[in-house]
């Protein structure tokens, strides 16, 4: 069975060109508003939805995801309503890969096998928990298998190439190599190193390796997308939905004219 | 304990982001060298010696024994440490590793400002940059530690997201972290936070319990029957049980913070009212909700105001080695009373947890019995806390 990120990187391949993966936070600034932005980030041209699920405590996060959390949260955001959006989104797009971000205590509260039976049937593809790295993450990661839910593994500019080896076996659906030391949002992505890191990350894995933190304007992104398959880009996204203050339709219609830039700027850049 | 991984039965464990994976490897390995290498355990040693005051007295309340009227109660004085509480034991320990790692500056969380100012203070004495995350409502009820730290040289920044206290300290300090992993160290606090850090502080926290240990045995000629210590994080009770986990008939007694009282929500008891979760690196009891979304605490005591405990702690539950109680604001603020008007020891607000629990139980035990209470702390940095409680204006 190929799942909707396999089908989606295989096109992409046949197209010859890098993907755009897109974040944003469910529930910002209410539960409401997520779908319509959802709809807006793939009129825009995303490849790739990743959905955050706000926590309290998101310590790998720069201050506006936090924000974005806790926006979200305040207005009684839950994993559970993070599933419905994913049921509502679903209802007219059933192509667009949508993986759920987020950190592992949500997950484990409700319980691996619920949680991956419920995300499944809601019509999410993949999962990538922050704080699970592999060695804590086989009981999850088999309820996921078990279920086709791809787990997306994270590699750090810091990752040995022992450690790499072994994430990039542990992973599915695709690697997200982490472009910086730092938290989301923080310091600029220099393309070098990032080169460097991805033609390793080449010999060890035939999966898609994707690449975010750092990731804000067109520029940067076009750069980023000559070396790897996708580019991802997710506060300065959620920072457009907060400057909106609201407005969903404002929100939507920007977000849409931000990604087209992305995309755009991504779609120049031959794909490595 | 723990295994190779971390764990302590189902809890400890690494639960961090990639970045930090590197790092933590990097510190367990300096880690296990350094606790098998003679020179770097004489230098430590020699530094609780002459720099922290050790050993601290193991001192007999012989009169707050005679009121309470059951066994006789004697206090380990980690209050008269340098610095005034346990926490230096353990920041020496992790300064001295810093310094064997190359690391020039560090970084660290804290709630009430003990572990901050001590943190400030090997920081000042090793000629390291320090950086102190705090939260912002905590700064304004430690305004004292907030000033000593300054004075120390240390940067003291305010965190203002979240719950504004502990918990929010830890997250800012582990983005800190991340973000400068190539010469920072970060002195955790507490027996919390992804292995080795459980262990480690516990190791460096342990000298507590094998000087009462030997002290209890020199003067009384024999084992305690009972060790009460106060529990946030779980570092001075972690260090005072440890040396004792083998010694069946010695009981262990872990004080939780009930704040308003456990009926109420309004608290920090994670052992007592909480569910099994992952935070800050570690899987734990913790205060959550049914989402899994960590709730606000509530403790007259900020150092004892946080959402989960040592995982070691969570284990010794869970086996029943070590039992866990919790004591109210109130039932702490009457021992923090007690204790200085009958003994002359003003203890702290997180200590007198213990010293109420304490009174609870002591009545219950023979005469000939003898109970350990962890004086983790002076209670100095809480006279504006207690006074405003009671209304009265300094």
């Amino acid at each position: 069975m190929h799942s909707r990120i396999q089908h989606r990187f295989s096109e992409l391949r046949t197209a010859r060109r890098a993907g755009l993966i897109t974040f944003l936070t469910a529930g910002d600034p209410t539960p409401a508003a997520t779908v319509p932005c959802m709809h807006a980030l793939v009129r825009g041209g995303a490849d790739l939805i990743e959905l955050g699920i706000p926590f309290s405590d998101p310590m790998a996060d720069g201050p506006i995801i936090q924000r974005a959390s806790e926006r979200a949260l305040a207005a009684g955001m839950t994993l559970k309503k993070v599933l419905e959006t994913v049921v509502e989104f679903r209802r007219d797009d059933r192509v667009t890969p949508v993986v759920l971000m987020g950190y592992l205590n949500p997950v484990e509260h409700w319980g691996y096998e619920s949680f991956a039976e419920a995300a499944h049937e809601a019509g999410v593809d993949g999962v990538l928990l922050v704080d699970l790295p592999p060695e804590e993450g086989d009981e999850l990661r088999q309820a996921c298998l078990a279920r086709g839910l791809d787990q997306v593994l994270l590699i750090a500019p810091n990752s040995t190439d022992e450690r790499m080896a072994s994430v990039c076996r542990a992973a599915t659906g695709f690697v997200y190599y982490v472009s910086v030391k730092g938290v989301t949002g923080g310091k600029a992505v220099d393309t070098t190193e990032v080169k460097a890191k991805v033609a390793k990350l080449r010999m060890l894995t035939e999966l898609p390796v994707g690449v975010g933190f750092g990731v804000r304007t067109p520029e940067q992104a076009a750069q980023i997308a000559g070396v790897c398959d996708a580019v991802i880009v997710g506060s300065a996204l959620v920072e457009i939905v907060e400057k909106a203050g609201g407005d969903t339709a404002r929100a939507a219609t920007h977000l849409q004219q931000f990604v087209a830039g992305l995309r755009a700027a991504v779609g120049a850049a031959a794909a490595a | 304990m723990p295994d190779e991984m971390g764990h302590f039965g189902p809890y400890g464990g690494r639960f961090v982001a990639e970045t930090l994976i590197a790092p933590l490897a990097e510190l367990e390995a300096a880690y296990t060298r350094y606790l098998q290498d003679s020179e770097f355990v004489a230098e430590f040693d020699r530094d609780l010696k002459y720099y922290v005051g050790r050993p601290s007295p193991l001192y007999h309340a012989e009169r707050w024994s005679r009121e309470l009227g059951g066994a006789q109660v004697y206090l380990k004085r980690e209050d008269l440490n340098h610095t005034g509480a346990h926490k230096i034991n353990n920041t020496i320990g992790q300064a001295l590793l810093a310094r064997r790692m190359g690391k020039q500056r560090v970084i660290a969380e804290t709630g009430a400002g003990q572990h901050g100012v001590a943190s400030a203070t090997v920081a000042a004495r090793f000629g390291m940059q320090c950086r102190v995350y705090m939260g912002a409502d905590d700064i304004k009820r430690q305004s004292i530690n907030v000033f000593r730290m300054k004075l120390l040289g240390a940067e003291v920044v305010p965190v203002t997201s979240g719950s504004r206290t502990l918990k929010d300290a830890l997250n800012e300090a582990l983005r800190d972290w991340v973000t400068n992993v190539d010469d920072t160290f970060y002195i955790i606090g507490t027996v919390a936070g992804p292995h080795p850090y459980p262990a480690m502080v516990r190791d460096f926290q342990s000298v507590i319990g094998r000087e009462a240990r030997a002290q209890c045995l020199e003067q009384t000629g024999r084992l305690p029957d009972m060790l009460v210590a106060c529990v946030g994080g779980g570092s001075n009770a972690m260090g005072l049980f440890y040396p004792f986990i083998d010694d069946q008939g010695v009981a262990l007694v872990g004080v939780e913070a009930a704040g308003d009282g456990i009926a109420t929500g309004r608290h920090s008891a994670p052992l007592s009212a909480g569910t099994p979760g992952v935070l800050h690196g570690n899987r734990t009891y913790l205060m959550q909700d049914g989402d899994g979304q960590i709730i606000e605490t509530h403790s007259i005591s900020a150092g004892l105001d946080y959402p989960g405990v040592g995982p070691e702690h969570a284990w010794l539950k869970d086996c029943g080695r070590a039992t866990y109680a919790a004591v109210t604001d109130d039932e702490a603020l009457a021992a923090f009373h007690t204790l200085t008007r009958v003994e002359g020891i003003i203890p702290a607000l997180e200590s007198s947890h213990a010293l109420a629990h304490a009174a609870k139980l002591a009545p219950t035990m023979r005469r000939d019995q003898i109970m350990v209470v962890s004086l983790s702390g002076r209670g100095d940095k809480d006279i504006a806390t207690v006074a405003a409680r009671e209304g009265i204006t300094l």
